[in-house]
Formats: C-alpha cells, structure tokens, sequence
C-alpha cells in the first residue's frame, strides 16, 4: 500500500488535455459520418427498396453483431491485404471508418424506430401537398425523427468518444496512447489511468449537461 | 373541371366505393352527405391518392388520371392539383404557421422564399392569424390550427379544395371561425368538395349536396331540393337521424 503520487497525476493533467482535441475530432468525425450514414439506412429500412433492404439487413446484423475492436482490426490490419489501394490508410482515418461503421448500425435502428413514431398525419400532410418521398423524409419526417432519436443518439455519442479510445490500439497516440505511454515511464500505472478516466469522465458529464440543453432547444416547437 | 368516372375502392372484401360518376364545375361548391362509413372520407383521399383507388379515371383541370395503372408522376401531379384539409388538422408538427404554408410553394412548387413568405403572410392576415406567423403548431388552439391547415391548402392555389370532415375534431367552441373561413373561400369561387356533418353549413355554401351510401351516389342535387325534398328513402332516413 503506497500513497497516491499526486504531484504526478496534476503534473499529467496538462499533458492529457493535449490529447483531447484529436479524441474530439475523431468522435465528432464519425458522428457526423455516421449520423449521415445512419439515417440513410434507416430511411431505406422504412420504405424497403427491393434488391437493397437485405443487404442493409445483413450491413446492421454484422456491424450490430461483432466487437467494435475486431472491426476496428479487421479494417487496419486486414482489408489493406486485400484491397492494396487502403495501404496508405493511417489509423486515425480508419477509427474514424471504423466508429462510423460500428455506430451507423446501432443509430440507424434507432432512427427507423424514431421515423415509425412519427405521427401518420405528419406524412400523409406532407403527400398531400405532392412531396416526393425524398422531401417528404428530408423536410417533415426526419427533423420530427431527429427529435424523437435525439436522446438515444446523444447516448452514441457518449459511447462513440469513449470508443476512441480504441484507436490506440491501431497506434493512434490518442488520450489513451498517450497515457499508455507515460505511463510506462513512470511505472505510476494507477495514477495514470485514473487520470485519464476522470478527463473521459468529465468529458462525458458536460456532453450530458449539453444533451439537457438541447432537448430543451428540440422540444421548443412542441411546448404548449 | 374535374370528373370521377367509375371510381372505386375495396378495402379486404368490402367494397367502399362502388363506382363513383361524378362530374364538378368550375367554381362549384359540392357538399357530400351521408352516413359514416359509406365511403365519404374514402372518396376525398382517392382523390388525393392518400388511399390508392382501383378503378376508374379522376380528372382534374388538365390532370387525368387512370387509377388502374397510375405512374408516381401521376400521382404527384394530381396532388398538386388538390389541396386536402385534414379532419385532425395535420399541420407539419416542426414548422411553423408561417413556414406550414410555405413548404408547399418552396418545396413542391419551387417558387423564391421571399416570395412564398408574401404569400403565406398573405394568406395567415386572411384567415385572421397574422401575430400567429411564428407560432408552432402545438401553441394553437384546435380552431387555430384547423385555420392555419385551409390557409396551407388555399396559398397553393389548387384546382381543387378537398375538406374531409373539417370541424369534427373540433371543440364546439372553434367550429363557427372555421366554418367562416370556408365561407370566405367559397365566397371566392373556389371549386370545393366538402365532407361534412353540419347542415346548416351545407344548406347555406352548396351549389349542390350528393348523398352517399353504400359506397354510391344515391340521390344529389341542390340543397333545396336534396336537403328539403329527398326522394330517396335511404335519404330521408339519414336526414330524419340527423336533423
């Protein structure tokens, strides 16, 4: 039993913080890939295109269905010996490929759910007026969707920065790498770890305390 | 001038309409009767393709559709056609009053912002709802929104005005600024088609009522003479209930 090294753990704070910006990108990258990607799917599970609902069936069952890390792997390590033109890929780019895939399968249940419980009048207004099915998603229904899903897809979110952590496995000196690393300098493995998880930590508590905030801002139109 | 010949529809082995005839001037303001169920509602949203008819053409202006083999570019030019005011009002939820009357000049018809948002101020002054340009749906009464959902359907300036059932979801209270409104419009000549329970209401705008039963035109004419004089036993049946 020793004490902690606090010194230490204050001195690694700034260090860490150096790190946060990349993390960021990363999640912010694929969040916005994925978002796009997500609805994509989901719209195409709602209205079914024949020849194309299977293969979007199989694309959720096996990114839902197998560890992110194994994918993340799969995509660095593997596809680059058969496909010879991903050779150049670094590792931040294929987290980024990586947590898009992975997330877009989850996200885009929960926006096809979100799109089911969007009022029957919502769309039958919006055929009405003689939309076609594209407008009809892009301007009524999904921004009525969003708001459903919005929740959820903060929860995503949340697991998405967390997930870049993963990154480091394909050598991205990322929180995490960078930590893994000092770490091993000093031998304060504890103190290290713990650091990193306090900034992830409270990282994920100010994401929360904006998610209160935008609920608010997409209920605003609903208020009575 | 629009014109429905054969129109009909089956929804599992019922049919709801069993070959509908009718023909509508210009201008001329239709009230369509009868007891629920008999396929009024169903008619309007064929018109509209909300329900998708099986038989029989529909013409409207210079849009005619045959319902056995309509294309998407069919459909969509005979919604463009119509304008439809919902019974449960179906104001777009993520727009506003103003913004609710302007998708369909922005999106469908593809005319300047600026001047879609004339237009739809315009026509908010007209159904007496200007301060409410900004609002959302969810902050209007029932009577306001059902004002708001004719404004959307006059600013697109359709052949034809379809009003299923306008002011049955309504409070009491908000039917009489909702039936004024309409009142307004027909005063305009615009060409309507009207499912309603109001008689009243009937009797004073109808060029001419038509009676449905059974998925069939059973008796039509103008209201003196549908209303005050049915032939029809089934007519005057349904007119005893409901007078």
């Amino acid at each position: 039993m020793r004490g902690l090294d606090l010194d230490y753990m204050l001195g690694l704070v700034p260090v860490i913080l150096g790190y946060v910006p990349l993390t960021l990108f990363m999640a912010v990258a694929a969040m916005a890939c994925a978002l796009v990607l997500a609805s994509l799917l989901a719209v195409e599970r709602v209205i079914k295109v024949p020849g194309l609902d299977w293969l979007v069936v199989l694309f959720i069952s096996f990114f839902r269905g197998t560890p992110l890390l194994v994918q993340l792997f799969l995509f660095y390590y593997g596809l680059p010996q058969v496909l010879s033109f991903l050779t150049q890929i670094n590792g931040v780019t294929a987290a980024i490929m990586g947590l898009t895939l992975h997330f877009s399968a989850y996200m885009a249940e929960a926006i096809r759910a979100a799109i089911t419980g969007v009022d029957r009048s919502q769309w039958e207004a919006a055929q009405s007026i003689g939309m076609t099915q594209g407008q009809m998603m892009r301007r009524i229904i999904l921004p009525q969707a969003g708001r459903i899903a919005a929740p959820t897809l903060v929860n995503y979110f949340i697991d998405m920065i967390k997930g870049t952590s993963l990154a480091f496995t394909l050598g991205v000196t990322e929180m995490m790498g960078a930590t893994q690393k000092e770490a091993s300098g000093s031998f304060l493995y504890f103190e290290a770890f713990l650091v990193v998880a306090l900034i992830y930590w409270i990282m994920v508590e100010l994401l929360n305390q904006g998610q209160k905030r935008l609920e608010t801002q997409l209920n605003r139109a609903y208020a009575r | 001038m629009i014109s429905l010949r054969g129109l009909s529809k089956s929804f599992g082995a019922s049919a709801v309409l069993d070959g509908i005839d009718l023909d509508i001037a210009d201008g001329e303001r239709v009230v369509v009767i009868g007891p629920s169920g008999t396929g009024k509602s169903t008619l309007l949203r064929c018109l509209n393709f909300l329900d998708r008819p099986e038989a029989g053409t529909i013409t409207v202006g210079d849009v005619s559709v045959d319902a056995a083999r309509a294309s998407k570019r069919d459909v969509l030019a005979l919604r463009r056609a119509t304008a439809f005011v919902f019974q449960n009002y179906a104001l777009f939820a993520n727009k506003t009053a103003k913004e609710n009357i302007m998708e369909a000049l922005v999106t469908v018809q593809g005319r300047p912002r600026a001047e879609a948002e004339a237009k739809a101020l315009e026509v908010l002054a007209e159904t007496g709802l200007a301060e409410k340009a900004d609002s959302f749906p969810a902050a209007l009464s029932g009577g306001q929104q059902q004002r708001v959902g004719i404004g959307r359907a006059m600013a697109i300036g359709a052949e034809l005005m379809l009003f299923d059932e306008p002011t049955s979801a309504l409070d009491p209270e908000w039917v009489g600024e909702v039936l004024d409104l309409m009142r307004r419009v027909a005063e305009r000549r615009q060409t309507m088609l009207i499912v309603t329970h109001e008689m009243q209401f009937a009797r004073e705008i109808a060029d001419r009522v038509v009676f449905m039963e059974g998925g069939r035109v059973v008796e039509q004419g103008p209201p003196s003479q549908v209303l005050d004089a049915p032939q029809d036993p089934r007519l005057q049946r349904f007119l005893r209930r409901v007078g």
